[in-house]
């Protein structure tokens, strides 16, 4: 929108401007998709705070909880950082918190009447879910840009195959995520509730993935639990991105990134994205079909 | 303001805007939450260019109607068309030739007022090339254009609501519904919503349908729906109700009313009583009645006031009640209505 306000000196008693509002197209739900795109940038940008707020925690975790636990664990980080360990978890997670924050914003509008605005134009459901989850990917990455930038203070250098694999997958995993939120948010009214169900869902799935720590050797019970923990095929494969660009010992690699195994067969990371990429496209469908059937 | 007939030459883009057939056409509309008959057979048309009313107590099924009729709901039977579009089963087609003005605010309050009415010039997919002079004219009809950079958030009760009815009309629809346009708002800007409502009516020739619980906001429509318990009681021009009621209302002050209201008994053929501290009668053309009250009543009048019948006359001669208390029961049977919905119905 630009600021520029253009010189157009029409009198006040001109005759109306009729528009017309076009029938369905492609055009006019891509220009919906992007409006509702737009929107949540717009929001975002003006929301400093919750810039704030969703840097903040990752940070927490990968400088206090990283270098104070560093002094319990550097026996068994075979030498290396235990900020550098966690690192491909925090970048995950920073994307996670984020893109979940986004995906509220679909209780927010419930709560404060804007949502009916969508809900009556004529425009399918289905653009306003996809411009929705493309909106919060968008804020998430975002962020975790920022999150990028860091590595250099965690003993991970600058490298551009690096650096676009991160944004890769972490584009990849906030659209995931937010699809799940909107899949939630949808069905909840109250932005209390949502929170509750984060609480309840987002905290079990970052601790579960392997965000801090190696997946291997796991009681059985905590295995099971990782292994159908989405969040482990976005930590997995992002910590093997990352350790490969480290040059550490075969025996902290061996120790720190054992990878992900389904009954001892080592999962490659193109699956692993594969399986993000599915279940976001699942829930992107699950939340259509959803909000295509509220009122 | 009189019902004019849309000027097909005037209306180049409107190709589904089936003209010559009402704005609004209502058959047999029925809608049931649980066991609560909200609605309960409705039926009545409105044609192009017409100011329509619904009025009613809180409660009487106005809400339910509109949201019916602008595709929030579903009937539970009968059908309806607005712009020529069938409620049900054409409501995409509905929808890009309806305006909506609800009763909660439904502005994003984070986005100036120009990137609200922008948003919803993209999402019903505007000529580029018009968005900013359409955009520019609805917000000067609302006096809201030197404040289009200032967000909603910073917009007083009266200026939000001016700003939906802008975006409600920002794509040029052939029917505007406003839902309690005024509600909350206090008399005097309630009074400039409904010169605004007028203004553009006069100017943008579209059919607008509106409900409302103040009696006197429904002076401004050229027709009003009287609803009650969910049914129309009465349908015709204010004027024309009021009229309906016939007897104006005549009240005089004097020494002795005993002896005042024996010799209107006596005269006129009239009976009055006492209401309010003053001797009260009905009588037709009141104003022409008073002068021969004078020359031909014995007992001496120190005061007299006519008035003309009100719509809450209107009202309690069609559902005997005050509109007052038939809120009052309409607020228990809306609670009801939200325990079915709560337990019964899908949230």
């Amino acid at each position: 929108m630009s600021a520029a306000t253009t010189a157009i000196e029409e009198p006040r008693a001109a005759a109306p401007v009729r528009v017309h509002v076009p029938p369905h197209s492609l055009a006019s739900e891509l220009r919906a998709i992007q409006i509702v795109w737009r929107r949540d940038l717009i929001r975002f940008k003006a929301d400093r705070i919750r810039i704030a707020a969703t840097f903040v925690q990752p940070l927490l975790f990968l400088f206090v909880l990283g270098s104070g636990l560093q002094q319990l664990s550097s026996a068994g980080t075979h030498g290396v950082n235990l900020k550098t360990f966690i690192y491909p978890g925090i970048l995950c997670i920073s994307v996670m918190f984020t893109a979940m924050f986004s995906a509220a914003s679909i209780v927010w509008d419930r709560e404060f009447g804007f949502l009916r605005e969508m809900m009556v134009a004529p425009v399918r459901r289905s653009s306003i879910v996809i411009g929705k989850c493309l909106g919060g990917a968008t804020v998430a990455c975002s962020q975790g840009v920022i999150m990028i930038l860091l590595g250099p203070a965690v003993g991970v250098d600058y490298n551009v195959t690096l650096i676009l694999g991160i944004f890769g997958l972490q584009l990849l995993l906030a659209f995931t995520i937010t699809a799940f939120g909107v899949m939630i948010a949808i069905r909840i009214k109250q932005m209390q509730a949502f929170f509750g169900v984060m609480q309840m869902i987002v905290m079990p799935m970052f601790f579960i993935s392997g965000a801090l720590f190696p997946v291997s050797g796991l009681p059985g019970w905590l295995t099971v639990l990782n292994r159908i923990d989405p969040l482990t095929y976005a930590v997995d494969p992002m910590r093997r991105l990352v350790f490969s660009h480290l040059s550490i010992s075969p025996a902290a690699r061996r120790a720190l990134d054992p990878g992900v195994t389904w009954w001892g067969w080592r999962v490659p990371s193109l699956l692993e994205a594969a399986v993000v990429a599915a279940l976001g496209l699942l829930m992107l469908g699950v939340a259509i079909w959803e909000f295509s059937g509220t009122e | 303001m009189a019902a004019r007939a849309t000027d097909p030459a005037n209306n180049g883009a409107g190709s589904d805007d089936r003209s010559g057939g009402p704005a609004i056409a209502v058959h047999d509309l029925v809608k049931h939450f649980g066991d609560v008959e909200a609605v309960r057979g409705v039926e009545f048309a409105v044609p192009p260019g017409e100011v329509f009313g619904f009025l009613g107590p809180n409660g009487a099924g106005k809400t339910t109607t509109i949201h019916m009729l602008c595709t929030l709901a579903k009937p539970t039977s009968g059908w309806a068309t607005v712009a020529g579009h069938d409620i049900v089963s054409e409501r995409d087609d509905e929808r890009r030739n309806i305006g909506l003005v609800f009763q909660d605010p439904t502005l994003d309050n984070y986005l100036t007022a120009e990137q609200n009415l922008k948003l919803h010039a993209e999402l019903y997919g505007l000529q580029r090339d018009l968005v900013r002079p359409r955009m520019r004219q609805v917000l000067e009809m609302v006096g809201l254009w030197e404040r289009k950079d200032s967000p909603v958030g910073t917009f007083s009760g009266g200026m939000r609501r001016r700003l939906e009815i802008a975006r409600g009309m920002m794509h040029s629809p052939r029917v505007l519904f406003l839902d309690e346009p005024t509600i909350g708002l206090d008399p005097q800007t309630r009074r400039s919503i409904w010169t605004y409502i007028a203004e553009l009516q006069e100017r943008e020739e579209i059919t607008i349908f509106m409900t409302t619980h103040y009696m006197d906001e429904a002076e401004w429509c050229d027709r009003i729906a009287i609803m009650d318990h969910g049914e129309i009681v009465a349908l015709d021009a204010p004027g024309k109700l009021k009229a309906g009621v016939g007897a104006d209302r005549v009240m005089i002050h004097t020494d002795n009313d005993e002896a005042a209201i024996a010799a209107l008994q006596d005269r006129f053929g009239i009976e009055a009583r006492i209401a309010e501290g003053a001797v009260t009668f009905g009588v037709q053309q009141g104003e022409e009645f008073v002068p021969r009250l004078f020359a031909e009543l014995a007992v001496p009048i120190k005061g007299v006031s006519v008035s003309r019948p009100t719509l809450d006359d209107v009202f309690m001669s069609y559902t005997g009640t005050t509109i007052r208390d038939a809120e009052e029961d309409a607020a228990k049977n809306r609670n009801r209505m939200m325990m079915q919905v709560m337990h019964g119905g899908r949230r």
